[in-house]
């Protein structure tokens, strides 16, 4: 168990949305061409669509290359992106996070990097990730859940970020742990998982170059309710696997506990690959609703990106292995 | 006698200390009162939830989520499931909150409130079955195989079912109000299986369903000493009989 110093930035007034904020924000709705969207709700029924347009945080733009990574498929709007969210420490509902995530603080941010590697310690947000070289992704993103999205990232290759700390040969997998303050986090005081949420991968996963960090979506830093200010994205898995707001890294030499697993071991595995012919206990993973889409359709194998990612799993017997 | 004086006022106080009776005898609600402005007063409202959907996919297909969130088949059939369960808890809690003089009255709502359950447990599988698998029965039959949450609603339903069907007067009249009866407690096993459908669709430790299941144990554990007096009764008399 790692001991949580109190951080400066803990001490801060929790952010209150200013005038100028909102302005932005509708400003940039406006710009994403969904600002009448936001009147109707305004007009429709007065507070409730309060979560999508006064609470949120001013983004900036992020300047970043665009890809090549594209599945060709409709994005799912930014507005669906933004206010159907998983993301326990707000509340277990959908829009939770979309209602209470702008409570936390994510300016200051640093990094806690430890365990098997050359160039441990402290990091700022900045010395994680080099802002001038982001890259879009269009990543498929499938939720265990059995919904899903097409979701244009921002950010760097994960491999990018992690050979900065230098890990050694005995760093077999990678650990990374979430934000977690009560002060901001109202789910936190629940226990419905064991807090602070963890995630973890195998070395060779974190390095495929399909694993990403993100930083941004379409365009814009991060909202807080996406995993503001950095989170994983590991497009052949199951969305639980894509922690959001890491604030610890940890190279590590044995398999490292993750959260879901450690609630339930039976339905969520380590590896949680999206694999369409292994059964959760309580829902079929064969289909998944888009989100947007009315009918279902097929969920793909290692959520379509088997021809990339495949080989990592050579040999292992994918129903046991889960 | 003693035992169910101290019974009411166990319930008086857990009502907010009298309130209801209060209120009740100062409306003094006659079987008119309560069949021409309370009945259809109760109607409308519990018509709201399913109101408050078909609000909520007007304003999605406005281009506004914040009410059905971007997966409105989910929300959808999440709400119908809870309202089908609430109003099960509520139909539940008629008979004893009627055993205070002034709320003698709620019995005459309750095959409403029934109704009313089963109408909206209805609707959830429908919207299952429907919305969420649109009629894809290979996949929905696996699903009440294999997954135990959606095996124990299917029971749930099961149980429903025959009572919506055995609800009206002439239902009471053909099969007997003993029978009847028997046939209605069924009630209870269905109120225990809905917070396991339940309990088990959650994920993670989440506290609603602790809520639901402590509503339940509580309207159940409410009628014990009815039963428990009725029993001895039962037994005293046969006993006087030999
Ligand atoms: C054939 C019968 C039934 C089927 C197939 C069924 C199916 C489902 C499904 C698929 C879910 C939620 C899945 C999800 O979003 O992950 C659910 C949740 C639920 N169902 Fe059912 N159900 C059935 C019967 C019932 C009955 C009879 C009741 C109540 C009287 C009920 C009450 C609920 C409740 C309260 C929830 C939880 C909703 C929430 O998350 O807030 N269900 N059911």
């Amino acid at each position: 168990m790692l001991i949580k110093k109190p951080h400066a930035w803990q001490m801060a007034e929790n952010e209150v949305t200013s005038e100028a904020h909102y302005k932005n924000r509708r400003q940039f709705l406006r710009a994403m061409g969904i600002a009448a969207t936001g009147s109707v709700a305004v007009t429709g029924f007065p507070g409730m669509a309060l979560g999508l347009t006064a609470k949120a945080k001013a983004v900036r733009d992020l300047d970043y290359k665009t890809t090549e990574y594209d599945p060709g498929e409709d994005q799912t709007s930014f507005q669906a992106v933004t206010s159907y969210n998983n993301f326990y420490e707000f509340g277990t509902a959908k829009s939770d996070p979309a209602d209470y995530a702008h409570e936390m603080t994510t300016d200051p941010w640093s990094i806690t990097v430890e365990g098997h590697c050359g160039n441990g310690g402290q990091f700022a947000l900045e010395d994680v990730i080099d802002f001038s070289s982001l890259e879009e992704r269009i990543y498929r993103h499938r939720c265990v859940e059995a919904w899903s999205m097409v979701i244009p990232w921002l950010g760097v290759p994960l491999a990018s970020v992690l050979q900065k700390f230098g890990p050694t040969a005995e760093a077999k997998y990678v650990q990374f742990e979430t934000y977690a303050n009560r002060d901001e986090m109202w789910g936190l005081s629940r226990p419905v998982l064991n807090w602070p949420y963890v995630e973890g991968l195998r070395m060779d996963e974190a390095m495929h170059p399909l694993a990403f960090m993100s930083v941004g979506l379409y365009g814009k830093e991060l909202l807080n309710q996406n995993g503001a200010p950095l989170r994983l994205v590991v497009p052949w898995k199951y969305g639980f696997k894509g922690i959001k707001s890491i604030i610890a890294i940890r190279f590590v030499s044995d398999m490292p506990r993750t959260s879901w697993n450690e609630s339930n071991a039976r339905e969520y595995g380590f590896y949680s690959n999206v694999n369409p012919s292994v059964q959760h206990p309580r829902w079929s993973q064969s289909t998944e609703r888009r989100i947007g889409e009315f009918f279902r359709r097929d969920t793909l194998m290692f959520n379509g990106y088997e021809e990339e990612v495949a080989s990592l799993y050579r040999g292992m017997d994918l129903s046991r292995y889960f | 006698m003693a035992m169910r004086k101290k019974w009411h006022r166990f319930i008086g106080a857990w009502t907010s200390a009298g309130i209801f009776r209060d209120l009740g005898l100062a409306m003094s609600l006659s079987p008119r009162v309560v069949r021409k402005i309370i009945k259809p007063t109760v109607f409308i409202l519990m018509l709201l939830p399913l109101a408050w959907v078909f609000y909520g996919w007007w304003l999605y297909i406005m281009g506004d989520l914040s009410l059905v969130t971007a997966n409105p088949i989910e929300y959808t059939n999440r709400h119908l499931g809870d309202w089908a369960m609430r109003f099960l808890l509520v139909t539940l809690a008629v008979r004893p909150l009627s055993r205070i003089k002034s709320l003698v009255w709620l019995m005459q709502l309750r095959r409403m409130v029934g109704l009313f359950c089963f109408f909206y447990a209805f609707l959830h599988v429908s919207s299952y079955v429907v919305l969420d698998q649109f009629f894809d029965w290979p996949e929905i039959l696996d699903d009440i195989l294999k997954r135990q949450f959606i095996t124990v609603g299917m029971i749930t339903l099961t149980l429903l079912t025959p009572l919506a069907m055995t609800s009206t007067k002439a239902m009471i009249k053909r099969l007997g109000s003993l029978r009847w009866q028997k046939l209605h407690s069924l009630i209870y096993l269905a109120s225990v299986l809905v917070i396991f459908h339940y309990w088990m669709m959650v994920k993670g430790n989440q506290l609603e369903p602790k809520i639901y299941a402590f509503i339940v144990a509580a309207l159940l554990l409410s009628r014990l000493p009815q039963r428990v007096k009725k029993r001895s009764k039962l037994a005293q008399e046969k006993a006087g009989l030999q």
